[in-house]
């Protein structure tokens, strides 16, 4: 049995015809190709598959894709510029050394974003609070918690 | 996951007519998802509730506030509203699993579910909340009924849930270091001729603690329970917390709550 | 040009990929006519299978093909080898159980391979997989290394009685002994190590593929070494000449360890591409993470400290069983053996030191080399001991390795390594002042005013990387040497890139390598690129685990360097008609000294691919060089932990309140990076003391089989950090490198533990210290 689900991925509208029982992870990853979503875990702790949902950082794994409906959604691929330069938050990223193999770094950036929309100063400890839903196994986070608080106020002054 | 086949209905009455045999309602999605992704659960069908649009929204009157079955976490845990009314709910809600968790999760599914460790029964019988159903109106004692098991009928669709506003309530979870759900979430709610004091992750099912709440109806302060020594008999026990661990919890999350209460 | 780059924040090359999704992990790579393969995997820990139906499976939508162990058999499929031969005490070679690829006649843990199921897609592949029936004849289990030499234990293997791999010893027992005897105090505890689940994030993906054309395989895999995988692939498991099979490993997230060895689902793709003529992927979900890739440590351990009445170390015992799991993985023999036992000196001039070592079977997942390997095994009986040996003679435990430290070198340890190098004092005096320990006393104060247990504890640890000397390594039991390559390919316009075998997979080699070649070449660092993982580009390598990449990886390209500057400089010599000994090279300009005739390095490319007038006696056209590098001893970062802890009593929840590091790693090409990997080994380090721990029930059956039982350190669960170094330059390669990327999970647990144990007042604590564990120690301190 197949189902049409349609929804725009960053930026462009997709329609897509799958198995009912499809993950939106499965539909970014394997029909759309993009691979920047990555899946860690099966039970849905490691935030590796990450994507924005209508704004809202949601894990792809843990979605059917028919639950996108609608819904526009952001991917890793998505998140530069269209010339290339890096959104603020990969720039911290980049700048703190808040990545090492990059496996966990998609998911990362993009919660990080939606959280600093919401936290422009954010403190260590909200960061690491808001870090819950997303392990990763290189950094010990050090970086990462300095990458967010750097991005977080990046984006706050280029507003 | 096995296959199944799909609906998303747009009415609570088109959904509550599918809603049969070996069908499922998908709410956030954030446990059944996981649960049919590992083949632990295998649904003919699944009912979507995402376009019901009606079932999202909270409203407040200053007394109650009352919460769509289709709320996010999120924005319990962000609602002005919540946060003003019953700042202890709010802070629940933001306790819940994880950001992206939040986002997506219901406080329908969540008590339609009612896994022992969920937080947001503790609230719903912490403050005797009522669950309304496209059928009728349940006490959070006739709703709740064990180990993931409530009163719901297999078409019965939770719509909203009312919360009496406390006079001041606090919710103080201890978790699982793994999973972040609750090994021992208490719940404290003053009313001023009453308190209530609801446990979750302790037991099978969440449970009011009845020696608590008359020891702070007499005397809403820490030290009213500090000395209470709760029971271990039919506590949960696993890798993490032993029973007789579970029952010190109890008290020593009590007496953290009432004093986050009193703050 | 510019500043210098050894030494310099340079941030990474590689990131801007991974930041905007373009990194091309293994799964990532979808082939023409891909298929997709799922195992059948046992539930059972331990059983006799009688017999496996495929008819259910063969009738399923989108199958393609299914394969048991009789197909593997019959196809004379070899099993998985292990790389290290260990001796044991009566000379007789270690018990070599075969490994098969898929079970055949039993199986021996929970998620052992019995059959591989392939279909179009890979939910009809689990859904062919769950029709595939084995009747298995359940069979009691063993799970505990320290009962599975017990008598009537349940036996795995026909040819390893008593379940016993080897019993290995080093040191000499009678002296010992005799040290024993006269000591003035002994020390003694008894621990288990942990098990621990690697958990790359990551998990394992293998994609197969074969080509009739050639009849030649490609396998896409996440491994640490795709050369090793190739090696042992073709000569040992299915016996293919290596040329007609590449292995592409790009990238990979994160290994520790757990991608350095030969899978069996390795093996099985690769062969079932060319029986289907599909390319065959199969990628692992986490739950079959938790249940095949290869754990690590699991020791359990008696161990004694003589000293003298001033707290002189005077001899150490130490007798140890690890479990090595149902099967020998990659590696498994050399870990609680040579990379263990050998670490038992530390930093300490322990005159005397005897350990046993025995190795057994259980009904559980293979453990082999996990961060570190061995050696967080050694500095935890050594660091435990010392500490404890401190609080017991009312010395201070700073004070006591003060006394004990090796402080001339080179060192001759009494368990076979010399030690090149070092400077304890310093990252002691280092770490104690940026710890800040002189004012613990009044931190301790504040907490006890709150209700809160402090503890502070130190780990002065010393590990031996950059493995290894080969005629050192090969005396030892390595069926391999373990050298590594290198090879500097330089371009006609003068950019250069630089194949190597050792792997990123996080370290972040594509800068660290780049600025090592950018510096020592003098050219900008943008003109070099590093290339790694895939045979069919890199010439060899052993690979990337034991800390050394730069030490061994990086001083092979050093040395292809050297060779590339010295065939420039004939270049030269010929361009600017000038003699050969007359030309010197500075920072990316060939001069003839005392004149002021130069050319570039670019120039100098050029002229070596478009060589107008070459003299073609004297000289080959091109600017390409190799070199194999084999080190001259092991490296030995050290350093001193510093952990602070506070601990709620009521709920045993213990607060890592500061953590400071401060490591010797010889010379640093990259700040940024190295400080990156302290912190991620440090947290690896703290979840085996405070989180992770790996759990079977009796029966064979993981409990901790996923990260909802499994805990990952997560962000709140540790502080910031506070590392810094200290540099005393290895003395045996050109770069004076140590190796840094196992540092953090070796000294940590050991720096924790002494913290808590401090905090509570306690000698002994098992790790994990989770809260239940920590509440019921206290417990049964107030009790008692």
């Amino acid at each position: 049995m197949a189902v049409k689900v349609s929804l725009k991925v960053n930026g462009k509208s997709v329609v897509a015809e799958v198995e009912e029982r499809t993950l939106l992870v499965t539909v970014i990853r394997e029909h759309l190709r993009l691979t920047g979503t990555h899946v860690g875990c099966d039970t849905a702790q490691c935030g590796a598959c990450t994507v924005s949902m209508n704004g809202r950082a949601v894990k792809s794994c843990s979605m059917l894709a028919m639950q996108a409906e609608g819904t526009e959604v952001m991917t890793i691929e998505g998140v530069a510029h269209a010339d290339g330069t890096l959104h603020p938050m990969q720039a911290a990223f980049k700048e703190h050394h808040g990545l090492q193999c990059g496996f966990c770094t998609p998911g990362m950036v993009i919660n990080a974003i939606d959280f600093a929309k919401h936290h422009p100063d954010p403190s260590e400890q909200e960061i690491r609070e808001a870090l819950e839903g997303n392990l990763c196994r290189c950094t010990g986070y050090h970086n990462i918690v300095k990458a967010i608080g750097a991005g977080a106020r990046a984006m706050a002054a280029s507003k | 996951m096995h296959a199944f086949k799909y609906h998303r209905p747009s009415s609570v009455k088109a959904a509550a007519a599918l809603a049969k045999g070996e069908a499922k309602l998908l709410a956030g999605g954030q446990t059944l998802v996981q649960t049919m992704k590992l083949r632990l659960a295998s649904p003919s069908d699944i009912i979507d509730l995402g376009a019901l649009q009606d079932l999202a929204g909270i409203q407040s009157d200053g007394k109650t506030v009352t919460i769509g079955a289709m709320t996010r976490h999120a924005d319990v845990a962000h609602s002005a509203e919540v946060k003003k009314t019953i700042p202890a709910l709010a802070a629940l809600a933001g306790m819940i699993g994880d950001r992206q968790v939040r986002a997506m999760g219901t406080i329908g599914g969540s008590l339609a579910n009612n896994d022992p460790a969920a937080d947001y029964p503790a609230a719903v019988l912490g403050m005797g909340a009522t669950v309304i159903t496209n059928k009728r109106k349940l006490s959070p004692d006739e709703f709740f009924k064990g180990m993931f098991t409530t009163a719901l009928a297999a078409d019965e669709i939770i719509t909203a849930v009312s919360f009496p506003a406390p006079k001041r309530a606090a919710y103080i979870k201890f978790k699982n270091p793994a999973s972040r759900f609750a090994i021992v979430g208490v719940f404290v709610a003053d009313f001023g001729s009453s308190v209530r004091v609801a446990v979750t992750g302790a037991g099978p099912v969440v449970f009011r603690q009845a020696e608590m709440e008359k020891a702070l109806a007499a005397k809403f302060a820490p030290e009213s329970v500090a000395n209470i020594k709760v029971k271990q008999d039919g506590l949960n026990s696993d890798l993490h917390a032993s029973a007789e661990y579970r029952a010190h919890l109890v008290t020593v999350m009590a007496k953290r709550a009432v004093e986050a209460a009193l703050k | 040009m510019g500043a210098p780059l050894i030494g310099a924040r340079v941030e990474r090359k590689e990131d801007y990929r991974f930041l905007t999704g373009a990194g091309q992990y293994t799964d990532d790579v979808e082939l023409p006519r891909q298929s997709y393969a799922v195992f059948v995997r046992s539930p059972h820990a331990h059983a006799i299978l009688k017999k496996i139906s495929l008819d259910q499976a063969r009738k399923a939508p989108g199958f393609i093909a299914a394969y048991t162990g009789e197909d593997f058999a019959a196809a004379k499929l070899g099993g998985l080898p292990c790389g290290w031969l260990i001796t044991d005490v009566n000379g007789q070679p270690m018990k070599e159980p075969p490994h098969p690829c898929l079970a055949q006649g039993k199986v021996r843990h929970v998620g052992d391979q019995v059959a591989i199921v392939i279909a179009e897609t890979s939910a009809q592949a689990r859904d062919a997989a769950e029709l595939v029936a084995v009747d298995y004849k359940v069979l009691p289990a063993v799970v505990d290394g320290a009962k599975a030499r017990a008598k009537g234990a349940p036996q795995l293997h026909d040819i390893a009685p008593d379940n016993t791999c080897y019993v290995w010893a080093i040191g000499d027992k009678a002296v010992a002994d005799a040290a024993f005897a006269k000591a003035a105090h002994v020390t003694k505890l008894e621990f288990i190590n942990n098990r621990l689940i690697p958990n790359a994030m990551e998990p394992r993906v293998a994609n197969g593929a074969y080509s009739r054309a050639d009849d030649s395989y490609t396998l896409y895999v996440a491994s640490q070494n795709p050369h090793v995988e190739r090696l042992l692939m073709t000569a040992f498991v299915m016996g293919l000449p290596e040329h007609k099979v590449r292995v592409v490993a790009g990238d990979v997230g994160g290994g520790f360890g757990s991608k350095i060895y030969l899978y069996a689902e390795d093996v099985a793709v690769t062969w079932a591409a060319k029986q289907v003529n599909r390319p065959v992927k199969w990628t692992s979900d986490r739950s079959e993470a938790f249940l095949t890739d290869a754990h690590g440590r699991d020791h359990h351990t008696v161990a004694e400290l003589a000293m003298d009445k001033d707290g002189k170390f005077l001899a150490m015992r130490v007798k140890t069983t690890a479990n090595v799991g149902a099967y020998l993985s990659t590696f498994a023999s050399c870990v609680p053996t040579i990379l263990y036992a050998t670490l038992l000196a530390g930093q300490y001039k322990t005159p005397v030191i005897h350990c046993e070592v025995t190795a057994v079977f259980t009904n559980t997942t293979p453990v082999d080399a996990y961060r570190g390997a061995g050696r967080p095994e050694a500095t935890y009986v050594v660091e435990r001991l010392v500490e404890t040996a401190a609080r017991e003679m009312k010395l201070d435990p700073a004070e006591i390795r003060r006394r004990n430290f090796i402080t001339e070198f080179p060192y001759q340890t009494p368990v076979a390594l010399q030690y090149d190098i070092g400077d304890y004092n310093a990252t002691m005096d280092a770490a104690q002042q940026l710890a800040d320990v002189a004012g613990f006393s009044k931190r301790k104060e504040e907490s006890v005013k709150k209700g809160k247990l402090r503890g502070l504890g130190y780990a002065a640890y010393i590990e031996a990387c950059g493995i290894a000397p080969s005629a050192v390594a090969g005396s030892l039991g390595a069926r391999a040497g373990l050298f590594e390559a290198g090879e500097v390919r330089v371009h006609p316009t003068g950019s250069v890139t630089v194949f190597t075998g050792s792997h990123s997979h996080g370290q972040g080699h594509e800068t660290t390598f780049a600025q090592v070649v950018a510096d020592r070449l003098g050219i900008g660092i943008d003109s070099v690129d590093i290339v790694h993982g895939d045979t069919s580009k890199v010439l060899f390598g052993m690979g990337t685990y034991g800390s050394r990449s730069i030490a061994v990886g990086g001083t092979a390209i050093v040395k292809a360097l050297d060779k590339i500057v010295a065939k420039g400089k004939k270049i030269a010599a010929h361009l600017l008609e000038a003699a050969e000994t007359d030309v010197v090279y500075d920072r990316g300009i060939y001069k003839v000294a005392g004149t002021d005739k130069q050319k570039t390095f670019g120039e100098v490319a050029f002229a070596a691919y478009v060589p107008h007038n070459y003299p073609h006696d004297k000289l080959e056209p091109g600017l390409n060089e190799n070199a194999f590098y084999d080190p001259a001893n092991f490296t030995f970062p050290a350093g001193t932990y510093v952990c602070e802890v506070e601990v709620d009593p009521e709920t045993g929840v213990v607060k890592i309140d500061k953590f400071t590091a401060v490591d010797d790693f010889g010379k640093i090409i990259n700040p940024m990076i190295v400080e990156g990997q302290v912190h991620g080994g440090l947290t690896q380090g703290i979840g085996q003391a405070l989180t992770e721990s790996c759990q079977y029930d009796a029966t064979g059956q993981l409990l901790t089989g996923s990260f909802m039982d499994y805990c990952l350190p997560r962000a709140t669960d540790v502080p910031f950090y506070q590392v810094d170094t200290r540099e005393t330059p290895c003395t045996h390669n050109p770069l004076g490198v140590k190796g840094c990327g196992e540092a953090g999970a070796i000294g940590a647990p050991a720096a924790l533990m002494n913290a808590i144990t401090d905090a509570l007042g306690v000698k002994d604590m098992p790790m994990p210290a989770t809260p239940q564990a920590v509440w019921k120690v206290l417990n049964n301190k107030q009790a008692a």
